[in-house]
């Protein structure tokens, strides 16, 4: 039988740094949440937002596997494994912190702030090589359908990780219905509404809404016109 | 009040030193580094640690020695693995750790 949790978006636990702005739908940092701790191997998801030219300095991070997907503005990365890039709209970012890393990111413009979905999901392997892998996934996306943009294969659509794990993206301009079929029946589908509304099996979300689903097949959407939204299939063991 | 003893065991010198750095900084919580198995199981020895994290580095038949080992010398201290290598899932690790209170291996 199906299960399956909600988390609103005013339910988040919110911080303020001033020049940043983060809402956790996990138990991050100084606070504790028993109650909020994670969905499956999904540990992390963060709703950032970095005021211009302000960011994250140079800090270390190991054993997560760390994806970034930023909704607006763009992001200057820079890692000990010598990557510098810029990450904007349209495209995710990966790394496997494995053994350890070191990197800092910047929000790129100085007068304007930059949006980003910070998301760490367990490793299948503890202490692999550290990499990095950045790719946009917007110049071939169709709208009103979703897209994959993650998964744990290198041969496979978008970038890949350490984890049994499928994420997908999709912006609606019109209603539609669609269903998604896990592709691993022991993994659970965690929904986060990154705009709009839409209906996941008679479940309304709203914007910034997070629903956590498994004990299922399939998932049947109805997105409303104006919406998007991030699918991420994660293993409930792991 | 007596600070919660933490041994952190993790052979990546600069994470160590964050992650001792951060346990430090909270006033009810003594952190200290071993970055090898020898080392962790001589502090163990001679501290009497509420929490062991094993954090990035060792390899996976030090990682069962040690716990193997520790499991010989103290049967309820929780031994948990640290993930991410910093601050952000640090504390929340600790508390359910500290909470549960059971042998985690």
């Amino acid at each position: 039988m199906a299960q399956s949790i909600l988390h609103t978006a005013e339910s988040r636990d919110k911080s303020d740094h001033g020049w940043l702005k983060s809402y956790h739908t996990f138990s991050f940092g100084g606070n504790y949440y028993p109650e909020r701790i994670q969905f499956g191997a999904l540990r992390v998801l963060n709703d950032d937002w970095v005021k211009g030219g302000m960011g994250f300095g140079e800090h270390p991070h190991d054993n997560m596997e760390i994806i970034s997907i930023p909704l607006s503005g763009s992001l200057q990365h820079e890692d000990s494994m010598n990557n510098v890039a810029v990450i904007e709209s349209g495209e995710i970012q990966v790394m496997s912190a494995g053994t350890g890393i070191y990197h800092k990111e910047f929000n790129k413009n100085a007068d304007e702030p930059a949006e980003f979905l910070q998301i760490w999901l367990f490793p299948n392997q503890r202490n692999v090589a550290p990499r990095y892998q950045q790719q946009r996934y917007s110049d071939d996306i169709s709208t009103n359908k979703f897209k994959q943009i993650l998964s744990p294969d290198s041969n496979d659509s978008g970038v890949w990780i350490y984890q049994d794990a499928w994420f997908s993206i999709a912006e609606f301009d019109q209603e539609t219905t669609s269903t998604y079929t896990l592709k691993n029946k022991a993994n659970g589908l965690y929904i986060f509404m990154i705009k709009g509304s839409a209906k996941f099996s008679e479940q309304a979300l709203n914007e910034r809404d997070g629903f956590g689903i498994w004990d299922i097949d399939n998932v049947v959407i109805k997105a409303f016109k104006g919406s998007k939204i991030l699918l991420m299939e994660v293993p409930m063991n792991y | 009040m007596d600070k919660t003893e933490i041994l952190i065991v993790c052979s990546h010198d600069e994470i160590l030193k964050t992650i001792v750095r951060l346990i430090n900084s909270n006033t009810s919580m003594r952190g200290t580094g071993a970055n090898t198995l020898e080392q962790a199981l001589t502090l163990f020895k001679s501290t009497s640690f509420q929490l062991v994290l094993i954090g990035a580095g060792l390899k996976l038949e030090e990682e069962k020695e040690l716990i193997e080992n520790l499991n010989q010398l103290q049967h309820k201290v929780p031994i948990v693995q640290h993930y991410g290598g910093g601050s952000g899932l640090l504390l929340t690790e600790i508390y359910e750790a500290l909470g549960n209170n059971t042998q985690l291996y």
